[in-house]
């Protein structure tokens, strides 16, 4: 079994798996910061896609990706927080 | 060898993002909600990214993984203490179970004081 077959076969579906169960969340969510402590941890999962993306297809190129993504990533809850502190 | 290594380190990573969503999917309440996804969910991508950095023979990409493990490491407290100080000044609801609210009595101080400015 080679590393290719066993992140294809094994860590890729965990991590589809853990989309999806975050996604329930997303839908369901009873309070808005509920959702965006969702899209929070989806963005992070997306990091980690890209990542064992980019180790199965072995171009390092994508990790930029993953970078730029953190970045929005904090950029997105800090604004979320900012303002939702300001609506009330 | 190394491919045995990253086998064991991406297994762990994925298992830790795993708990992390289960966490925030059964989990009862908000805050902690918030505490098992931000710690979990970093330690998950930590590793992936330490695989990343163990494959690839290259300085650049060691360097790029290393500058996104610590800005993960530095941004995901703040940005989940800032959205618990949000919840909790929108007084979203506690589990039933809560034992203990230590910021209680400094959120009345401020209302007070609020009042106070506004008179």
């Amino acid at each position: 079994m080679t590393l290719a077959t066993y992140l294809d076969y094994v860590i890729l579906p965990i991590l589809t798996i853990s989309v999806i169960l975050v996604f329930i969340r997303l839908y369901k969510g009873p309070e808005v910061v509920d959702r965006v402590v969702a899209l929070d941890l989806l963005i992070t999962i997306g990091i980690a896609l890209i990542t064992v993306y980019s180790i199965r297809s072995l171009e390092p190129i994508f990790l930029d990706v993953a970078m730029i993504l953190a970045l929005i990533a904090f950029l997105g809850t800090i604004s979320f927080s900012f303002y939702l502190d300001k609506k009330k | 060898m190394t491919d045995i290594l990253i086998g064991v380190i991406s297994t762990i990573g994925a298992l830790a993002i795993l708990f992390a969503s289960i966490g925030i999917l059964r989990m009862p309440d908000f805050y902690l909600r918030l505490s098992v996804t931000v710690k979990a969910s970093t330690m998950g991508v930590g590793l992936f990214l330490t695989c990343a950095a163990i494959i690839f023979p290259d300085v650049s990409v060691t360097t790029k993984a290393i500058a996104t493990v610590f800005f993960l490491v530095l941004t995901a407290p703040v940005g989940a203490h800032m959205i618990a100080r949000t919840a909790y000044h929108k007084r979203i609801a506690m589990w039933k179970d809560t034992v203990m609210d230590e910021y209680e009595n400094n959120i009345e101080e401020k209302d007070t004081e609020q009042k106070e400015q506004e008179h």
